[in-house]
């Protein structure tokens, strides 16, 4: 049998390594594969092909598993993310107090669909299936920070001090 | 027989059987000539009981079984063709037909394909479903083969053979729910892929969704019934 | 560690306490804390610092009635504070020793006095990063008991004497999954919490991870001994961050204290727990896409038998069970099986944690004995529908779940009798809607949840879902017809009955549960070509009718 060799990190960027020390914190095991994709999307904004494929050979998943794996949770973005994110809940609470309507203004607003961002990278359109603070629905998260009992006109106003900005 | 293999005796529709602990609902009946219908399923592969279709009912239990997974166990009163069954057997189908675009007529596997047959089989007669009709591509950059993902029913038998026969796991699946699709690599062209054309999906594919380029306007029948001598050739080894 | 150094530690914490004259306990849970809760406790402990009162000021976990927060509450005096911000502090602490500030105090007696709190007994009590803290309030006491003075079976026997059902949704009795992990061959077996709390409307699990993680991580142990296992995951999903945070911080104190690793309490029980994050799947709550998560592959669920209690994860025997299960074994431990068995109705033990949201006064976690009548929850604990709308209908179960209808209140809340009326109690999350809500839209929002969610490994499911959602979407812009309807209808059967997990098994019920109760809603739609909660929006023009 043949040793196995991890493949080179694909550059110098010092993020790798961190990508790296989660896998080799787990013996390069297959099932690490999903907690890696999680470090290169919190290291690197989201999960590209260069990333799944070093992330695959290194663990020795085959390719297309990675992929699918990749592309079966919603969590993972394998897309760049624009400069600010606005996630709109979309879970029950949510919805019954009226998040679908929060998310067709804000789609009006930046002119994009649901999980897009806008041309000039300024805003990424999310929705998340409960934050867990349902008790103050509608929520939505800007930049990951959590504002509850979310009008139409704070939402509005949000969106365009991220787009002047 | 040796003696730690255990008998166990059921009844499939009426008919007595006995069957070895540890062998598949499925197995027993067609060692019985009973017909149960399948599609994921395939000789010489793992089962994923994806498909529902070989679902039967066990007398005094309201839950159905799909027959490609579940085992025997002593005096299982199996029934494989009610009509509860039938009836879900063709909302099934009718599922599948109305979710991509099976156009027989103008499909490379007209006349050799299983979810046809099985249409014609099961007495399905029209689609009262809504058609979805989703735009998906071709993929012919394949030297020999082509992916038509019009045709393709998440089977995942490609998935599978390549994985487990070839032991190359070019395929797989990507996505999730109603947008799954079958990819090779990171969603790559086929014909840029790792792939081996060794041609063991294309055979065990049910559908024209697989099919080798070299065989369009003529007949195109598939031959997915190496796997069992291949396993058998294996485990000699 | 042993019993003793446990009290030790427990008397000096204690004693600490005392020497302050008040206790400020802050709520810094996630509803709290987004309306600046952070601030509050700064403020709080920069005014107290100066004031001359010797007071300690604690961040805790969720207090309840979240629609209330932020929230203080002030010991040993017990009074609760709501809608608390910063330049509140100064007033507060001038209070103390005399009368409180009657602006800010919330009169929540009603919505206290009918809830029994065991799972969330140390929540707004504790600080969650402080394990001594939880010591103090008799931490760990039933692991070292369990592991000096019980064997494993004891242990389990105790646990199939409570009654204790699984709070996963399923409501499989706990003692007797315990027993079958137990008896199954093998030395290596393993311990998952199912912290993935995929019911977006609740947030249970995620309080409990968040506001007391050590109850979870002693459950997980004592269950470690019980069935012989030394190795536990804990599954939590990537949208709770906070909850990851916390349980990392947990584990690290337990290992430090030896209340996790090799030989705990001098015995040779090992055991430790690993935290896993979830990627945003729904369907990986289903235990055997659970274990494919964690095995870092797709999450797909597999066709039960076998089970994982037999074969899970790396096909070991494993055992699983929610949050709130484990969040329950400590005190039955150490209080007994009867203890908790006295608890409840006939055949649902002990109490259920609930997130009440929607439309509804008392947004917030509330805890209740089983067999509490519906009622009691939302119109006194709840304290009914605001604004002057009218209930109409209260939806259990999350997406697996269905709405029920006014004239079924009096239901007193148990797994047997929510599932009769076409619901189940699922996770515990409970959304109250009113008459501004359309029924036929409800369905659809949780038929799209579904389709979105589910694998696409099975037909049913995958497409299934997809052609309710496309049907629903027909009735709820008025194009549908009765044909349709009767197709969805029939569509429901196969997909309910043939689906491979339970996500495909249970879609269907939101459409069953509103058809039955609110038919003619959908025929208002069809017919009618109107909606009259108002929600939807009807494209055809209305019909003359003659
Ligand atoms: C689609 C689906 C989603 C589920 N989601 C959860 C969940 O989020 N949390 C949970 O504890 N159980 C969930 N369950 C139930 C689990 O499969 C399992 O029964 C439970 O975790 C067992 O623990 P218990 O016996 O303590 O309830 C889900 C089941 C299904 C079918
Ligand atoms: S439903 Fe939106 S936070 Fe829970
Ligand atoms: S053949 Fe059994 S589920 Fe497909």
């Amino acid at each position: 049998m043949t040793t196995f060799t991890p493949p080179p990190l694909p550059s110098d960027d010092k993020r790798w390594k961190i990508v790296n020390g989660t896998m080799r914190k787990n013996g390069f095991a297959r099932h690490a594969l999903i907690e890696t994709l999680h470090t290169v999307q919190s290291s690197f904004g989201y999960l590209d092909d260069d990333s799944i494929r070093f992330v695959a050979r290194s663990l020795r998943v085959p390719l297309s598993q990675a992929y699918g794996v990749a592309t079966f949770y919603h969590y993972f973005s394998l897309k760049p993310p624009g400069e600010h994110t606005m996630t709109i809940c979309t879970g029950t609470a949510c919805y019954i107090k009226g998040a679908d309507k929060l998310l067709a203004e804000s789609e009006m607003k930046l002119g994009v669909a649901l999980g897009q961002t806008t041309a000039d990278g300024k805003v990424s359109l999310m929705t998340a299936r409960c934050v867990g603070a349902c008790s103050r629905a509608p929520v939505v998260l800007c930049d990951g920070k959590v504002s509850g009992e979310m009008s139409r006109e704070q939402l509005i106003e949000q969106l365009e001090r991220w787009t002047v900005e | 027989m040796s003696e730690n293999v255990e008998v166990k005796t059921l009844v499939i529709d009426g008919q007595e059987a006995s069957a070895r602990r540890g062998q598949t609902i499925l197995e027993v009946a067609r060692e019985n000539n009973i017909n149960i219908p399948t599609l994921c399923h395939l000789e010489g592969l793992s089962d994923v009981g994806a498909c529902r279709l070989c679902l039967v009912e066990i007398a005094g239990s309201n839950k159905l079984l799909p027959a490609c997974v579940a085992t025997v166990s002593e005096g299982m009163e199996v029934s494989t063709n009610t009509e509860r069954l039938a009836k879900h057997r063709r909302t099934i189908l009718e599922l599948l037909f109305a979710e991509r675009n099976h156009i027989c007529s103008v499909c490379v596997a007209n006349g050799h394909c299983e979810l046809q047959s099985l249409g014609q089989s099961q007495g399905l007669t029209h689609v009262r479903l809504p058609y979805r009709n989703p735009e998906l591509t071709v993929d012919a950059s394949h030297e020999r083969f082509t992916l038509d993902h019009n045709r393709c029913i998440l089977c995942t038998r490609c998935v599978r053979v390549c994985a487990e026969i070839e032991g190359a796991h070019v395929w797989d699946v990507m996505g999730r729910g109603i947008n799954s699709m079958v990819i090779t690599d990171l969603n790559d062209d086929w014909g840029n892929s790792s792939c081996t054309r060794c041609g063991k999906c294309v055979q065990v594919c049910p559908t024209g969704a697989l099919f080798d380029k070299s065989q369009i306007g003529s007949e195109h029948p598939k031959h997915p019934d190496f796997l069992p001598y291949l396993n058998l050739m294996r485990e000699a080894q | 560690m042993n019993l003793d150094e446990l009290e030790l530690i427990a008397r000096s914490v204690r004693q600490e306490n005392a020497a302050y004259d008040y206790e400020l306990n802050v709520c810094m849970d996630l509803a709290c804390a987004s309306q600046g809760a952070e601030m509050l406790r700064e403020a709080l402990i920069a005014t107290g610092d100066t004031s001359g009162k010797k007071v300690l000021v604690r961040r805790t976990g969720c207090m309840g009635p979240c629609s209330s927060g932020p929230m203080v509450r002030v010991d040993p005096d017990d009074t609760l504070y709501g809608h608390v911000h910063a330049d509140h502090a100064e007033k507060i602490l001038s209070s103390l020793g005399n009368e409180p500030v009657a602006v800010l105090q919330c009169d929540l007696n009603e919505h206290f006095d009918k809830q029994v709190r065991v799972v969330l007994e140390n929540a707004g009590h504790i600080d969650p990063e402080k394990i001594d803290d939880y010591i103090a309030r008799d931490g760990y006491k039933a692991l070292l008991t369990a592991l000096t003075e019980m064997t494993p079976n004891g242990v389990v026997h105790r646990i199939t004497e409570s009654g204790l059902r699984g709070r996963g949704g399923g409501g499989y009795p706990t003692g007797l999954k315990w027993g079958t992990v137990a008896k199954a061959g093998g030395d290596v077996k393993y311990i998952v919490c199912n912290g993935d709390e995929g019911d977006p409307g609740a947030f249970m699990d995620r309080s409990v991870m968040e506001g007391d993680p050590h109850r979870i991580i002693e459950g997980m142990a004592i269950a470690g001994y019980a069935v012989g296992a030394s190795k536990g995951f804990m599954y939590v999903r990537a949208e709770y961050p906070v909850a990851v945070a916390r349980l990392t911080t947990a584990l690290r104190e337990a290992r430090r204290r030896g209340l996790l690793g090799s030989n705990l309490c001098g015995t040779t029980f090992n055991f430790d727990v690993e935290i896993r994050l979830g990627a945003g799947a729904f369907v990986c709550g289903e235990e055997t896409a659970l274990i494919a998560s964690i095995e870092g592959k797709r999450g797909t669920p597999k066709p039960r038998p076998p089970y994982p209690a037999v074969s899970g994860l790396w096909g070991k025997p494993t055992l699983i069970n929610n949050v709130e299960t484990f969040a329950n074994i400590a005190p039955i431990v150490r209080n007994g099986g009867k203890w908790f068995a006295n608890m409840g109705s006939e055949r649902s033990k002990g109490t259920k944690v609930f997130a009440l949201t929607g439309k509804i006064a008392n947004t917030g976690l509330v805890e209740v004995p089983m067999g509490i009548k519906l009622r009691e929850i939302i119109e006194v604990i709840g304290g009914g529908v605001p604004n002057g709308h009218t209930f109409k209908a209260v939806q259990t179960g999350g997406p697996s779940g269905g709405c029920i209808p006014a004239e079924m209140l009096d239901l007193g809340v148990s797994y047997d009798a929510l599932l009769k009326v076409g619901s189940i109690m699922g996770s515990g999350g409970m959304i109250v809607m009113d008459d501004t809500s359309c029924m036929v839209n409800v369905a659809r929002f949780f038929v799209e949840f579904c389709m979105t969610e589910s694998c696409g490994k099975c037909i049913p499911c995958r497409a299934g879902t997809a052609q309710m959602y496309k049907l629903l979407t027909r009735i709820c812009d008025g194009s549908g017809t009765m044909d349709d309807l009767s197709l969805l209808e029939e569509l429901c059967v196969t997909v309910k009955e043939t689906s491979l997990c339970g996500l495909g098994m249970t879609a269907p019920n939101p459409v069953l549960s509103t058809l039955k109760y609110f038919r003619n809603e959908y025929v208002d739609h069809i017919v009618h070509k109107r909606c009259t909660a108002g929600v939807c929006n009807i494209k055809a023009p209305a019909e003359v009718l003659a």
